[in-house]
């Protein structure tokens, strides 16, 4: 334990938050993905896969890593609207487990679209120019980026909460998620909103795995480890609760880094251990509500 | 206004309704009452569009309903209160009547719409920022009534509004129905309160098992004890 000083327990702390915000974003697509249209999306890591490769597109028509932040989401969510709507809706009403197989199966079609296209050896990502280096956070240097990965998962937390508490298309999704079948007698298409939301989730986990890039590359795998790690961090906030997944992501997040940093060899199966202890204690997560699979 | 010939359902294999025939004109309120089991929750949920398979024809306005999909019946002016009255968990009193003008075709501005639900429930509008599932079923009750009202709906149909709630409340809504239809509301209503029902009521259908069995006037029906005692006692 030498050379473990408190100062670098608060450092490796905003690790897990970096971590953490990456998990938040492709967490809260996966619930809303689950709470509204009970898709269980295994091809949500193929997305966020499909998010850092995207940008190396876009970088290398000229974007610049501002812009990709922007366009990103929308090429791939706009992926995701098709997904939906050629793919997934003719699967609704049919139980959970068709969605889940087509998915699953459209994840390693798009994972091996990626290896035709690029090869099947990982590429690098350059951590944009401005945001090289460290900052002083008062206790320590601490990684530019992964402050910017924090900042921008903060800031895009905002904008779907003032999306989902202040607009009436928020309004539709918060009713639909609880009770699809008034919202429809109310007069309102909810297949439509549907729709919006798969390209909502899939745009986010598209994000994530942008941002994820320029701190591991991108591999058509990097989708594969992180797809099981989502799903934790998604069961054990609670399956189809926005807040439970942004507190599971960050806690998550944190009990990795923390792990890595006394046992490495740990840092995976601690994921798991924390899982395992939260669905004995509460079996539906922390947010989560009981009998929503039944 | 709602015309429906040969309406026949189906929930899986069971043959629920068998060919029903009625009919309801502007500005009236029909009963449609049977004991339990008759059929009547399944008529008005095929003609909303939520029912398993269903045959026949529902002409609202002489638009053909059977094709169309919920959102879209309800967009032609059709309301509907179902029995669990299915008030949102988790939004509030203010948020569960903005999901009622949503889609209403006619825009109205959301303050007009809260003062004019405060004059007709003034319990709603003294919660309007509470979770509506805290509130008394009574209150509910004028929740989903007021949510499917303020789209403006040309027919509004009713399953059992008065189950569960307290006498005084009953009273209460009974008199806001005949209001309604003077108004210009058309209303369809199911209820197993018939006396009170016929009470308010123009015209009555008596259903019993997926048919209806007999059509009157409300007060023809209210004064034949033999009719109400062979279909209406439970």
């Amino acid at each position: 334990m030498d050379g473990i000083t408190p100062d670098l327990i608060i450092l490796q702390l905003f690790t897990g938050l970096a971590l953490g915000a990456i998990y938040v974003l492709l967490a809260l697509g996966m619930s809303l993905l689950f709470g509204m249209l009970t898709v269980v999306n295994f091809a949500h890591g193929a997305f966020y896969m499909l998010g850092a490769y995207i940008g190396i597109v876009l970088l290398g028509i000229g974007l610049n890593f501002w812009m990709c932040l922007l366009f990103v989401p929308l090429v791939v969510g706009s992926l995701g609207l098709l997904a939906e709507r050629f793919l997934i809706r003719p699967l609704y009403g049919r139980g959970i487990d068709y969605p889940l197989l087509l998915t699953f199966g459209l994840s390693y079609m798009m994972v091996e679209c990626v290896r035709i296209v690029f090869g099947t050896q990982g590429l690098p990502f350059d951590t944009p120019e401005l945001l090289q280096g460290a900052s002083d956070i008062g206790i320590g240097y601490f990684p530019t980026y992964r402050l910017f990965v924090i900042g921008v998962a903060a800031m895009v937390l905002v904008l779907l909460w003032l999306f989902l508490e202040r607009t009436p298309y928020g309004l539709i999704i918060r009713a639909g998620a609880r009770d699809p079948q008034i919202v429809r007698i109310l007069g309102i298409d909810v297949g439509r909103v549907w729709l919006v939301v798969f390209g909502i989730g899939t745009g986010l986990a598209a994000l994530a795995g942008l941002l994820a890039a320029p701190l591991q590359g991108a591999s058509p795998e990097m989708g594969n480890s992180i797809l099981a790690e989502a799903f934790v961090v998604t069961v054990v906030g609670g399956m189809g609760s926005l807040v439970g997944a942004v507190i599971a992501g960050l806690l998550v997040g944190v009990v990795v880094s923390m792990t890595s940093l006394f046992q490495p060899e740990m840092a995976q199966v601690s994921i798991f251990a924390l899982m395992a202890v939260v669905l004995l204690i509460r079996p539906q997560g922390f947010f989560g509500r009981a009998g929503l699979m039944s | 206004m709602l015309k429906i010939e040969n309406l026949q359902a189906w929930y899986g294999p069971s043959h629920i309704l068998q060919g029903i025939e009625m009919q309801v004109n502007k500005g009236e309120i029909v009963c449609l009452i049977g004991r339990n089991g008759a059929g009547k929750t399944t008529t008005l949920r095929t003609v909303m569009g939520l029912a398993g398979r269903a045959s026949g024809r529902v002409l609202f306005e002489d638009n053909d309903l059977l094709p169309l999909p919920t959102h879209r019946r309800n967009g032609l002016g059709l309301g509907y209160v179902p029995e669990e009255r299915r008030i949102v968990q988790g939004l509030t009193v203010r948020d569960n009547l903005r999901l009622g003008l949503l889609a209403a075709t006619h825009k109205r501005r959301e303050s007009d719409v809260i003062s004019e639900i405060a004059e007709i429930f003034p319990r709603l509008a003294e919660r309007l920022d509470q979770d509506a599932i805290t509130m008394s079923g009574g209150e509910q009750q004028m929740l989903a009534i007021a949510r499917a009202m303020v789209s403006q709906p040309k027919l509004i149909m009713l399953d059992e509004p008065s189950e569960g709630i307290m006498p005084v409340l009953v009273d209460e809504m009974f008199a806001l129905f005949a209001k309604l239809r003077d108004q210009g509301t058309t209303i369809l209503l199911v209820e197993q309160n018939v006396e009170l029902a016929l009470g308010i009521a123009d015209r009555a259908y008596i259903m019993d098992q997926g048919l209806i069995v007999h059509s009157s006037s409300a007060s023809a029906l209210l004064a034949d004890e033999e009719i109400k005692e062979r279909y209406c006692s439970v």
